[in-house]
């Protein structure tokens, strides 16, 4: 019997490192996953009984796994072969309400956000990261609140917090103008502070220090140009797990 | 998805098939042998099966009370006498009652939620039966609401969701435990059960 010779180019078979985004059941026990990987960007495909007791432990959202996709063509939905865990990071998170909703929501926040197909390795690093201090730190929110602001730069809508765009100085920055995205030092915004974003400078310097209300400001700023710039444009709105999170995320202390 | 056509089935038969290729577990090739086998059998399972799904889908309603299937409303486990009213357990889907009873063990009263929170899914809160279990929760006996969620993203998610709309009622709010099944062998648990199991641990 002949055999089904495979002929293939790169984008119709590569391997690389992935973060799953969801899974839900397809035909008798098979499953469509949606991955993140590193190199590709966001991909769907079957997987061959991802329905069953070994899979489905693999294809919890937030999982670090291996994974192959292949189709005959590329536009096709392909199916994932090899599919192999690297790092369980969702069973970690059950226990801990606060940090389930903050994986739940930077998925959930890249699910959406994303073009299928395209890669966004800067973004994938950054949720890496995000989900692997879940569990072991309570300093991770400042980290998802940095991942909201990296998530609207590879998006196309990054804002300029480099220099004040009134007069042109890089320190100081206080504020963030809802029209432009660009900053404002304390002293030449402090006529419009009522109009303008608060800008806390963890945003800005990697060692300031976070104090009580930053958090909430930088989830703000970035909750503002994330409905405005990308989810309104799509006529869609914030995920709801992402107010769930700043809800809980306040009710424990940490914004 | 579509069914592939049967090479020189009628109509009729390409009907049975494409409904019992809808039904969970039964894809395309396990409807076919499903219908081939029905039409073999006409008498002893095809006309009964029919009379019986007729019956079903005429006398079977959800129970107004707890959400599972039965022919009254309130159903059956809802109206036992000598299960315990001050003890909730709280299901995504009338199968998990199924599954709980079949194991005898837990002899209170059920709630079947009807699905769990899936922002991959779209359901949100309003989708499911969480107004009916504060209600129930609220009143006068009840002590514990048990939560029998999948061990899930989306299923532990629901838990911690429904958790905190439990909590100004100032009932216990327990949920099952996650670790290494009656029968299961260490080294060949998945290592997010490891870690789970581990984090469970409890004094002997």
């Amino acid at each position: 019997m002949r055999r089904w010779a495979w002929t293939t180019t790169p984008e119709m078979e590569w391997l690389d490192d992935a973060i799953v985004l969801g899974a839900r059941p397809f035909g008798e026990s098979k499953a469509i996953a949606e991955v993140f990987a590193r190199s590709h960007g966001r991909y769907g495909g079957v997987v061959h009984g991802g329905m069953g007791k070994t899979m489905r432990p693999i294809l919890q959202a937030g999982n670090l796994v291996r994974v192959g996709w292949k189709a005959r063509l590329s536009e096709q939905l392909g199916f994932y072969s090899p599919l192999d865990l690297l790092e369980p990071h969702a069973g970690k998170l059950f226990d801990d309400p606060i940090a389930l909703a903050g994986l739940s929501s930077a998925i959930e926040l890249t699910r959406a956000a994303t073009a299928e197909r395209q890669s966004y390795p800067g973004l994938y690093d950054a949720l890496l990261v995000l989900i692997a201090a879940l569990p072991n730190s309570d300093m991770w929110a400042p980290l998802y609140a940095r991942f909201e602001i990296g998530l609207l730069a590879e998006m196309g809508y990054g804002l300029d917090l480099e220099r004040c765009a009134l007069t042109g100085v890089g320190e100081d920055l206080a504020f963030v103008s809802p029209r432009s995205g660009r900053a404002a030092s304390a002293e030449a915004g402090a006529p419009y502070a009522e109009k303008l974003l608060r800008l806390p400078p963890f945003l800005v310097r990697n060692d300031a220090s976070i104090e009580s209300g930053d958090v909430a400001d930088a989830l703000a700023l970035a909750g503002y140009f994330l409905e405005r710039r990308v989810f309104d444009a799509r006529g869609e709105n914030l995920p709801e797990i992402r107010r769930r999170l700043i809800e809980r995320l306040g009710f424990a202390g940490r914004l | 998805m579509r069914t592939p056509r049967t090479p020189t089935a009628s109509p009729e038969i390409e009907r049975l098939i494409e409904l019992l290729g809808k039904t969970p577990g039964l894809g395309p090739r396990s409807a076919r042998r499903a219908a081939l086998h029905l039409l073999k059998k006409k008498d002893q399972l095809m006309i009964p099966l029919g009379a019986a799904l007729l019956e079903a889908a005429e006398k079977v309603v959800a129970c107004g009370v707890c959400g599972a299937l039965d022919t009254l409303s309130p159903c059956a486990l809802c109206t036992a006498q000598g299960r315990d009213d001050g003890l909730i357990c709280v299901v995504a889907e009338v199968g998990d009652v199924w599954a709980l009873e079949r194991a005898g063990a837990f002899k209170g009263r059920y709630h079947v939620l009807g699905g769990v929170l899936s922002a991959l899914d779209g359901v949100r809160p309003e989708d499911l039966r969480v107004a009916g279990l504060v209600e129930r929760a609220g009143a006068p006996g009840v002590r514990e609401v048990i939560i029998a969620l999948s061990a899930t993203v989306d299923g532990q998610t629901t838990a911690h969701y429904l958790t905190e709309r439990l909590a100004p009622l100032g009932v216990a709010v327990t949920r099952l435990a996650h670790g290494v099944p009656v029968g299961g062998e260490l080294e060949l648990l998945d290592d997010g059960t490891l870690f789970a199991a581990f984090s469970s641990r409890r004094p002997l």
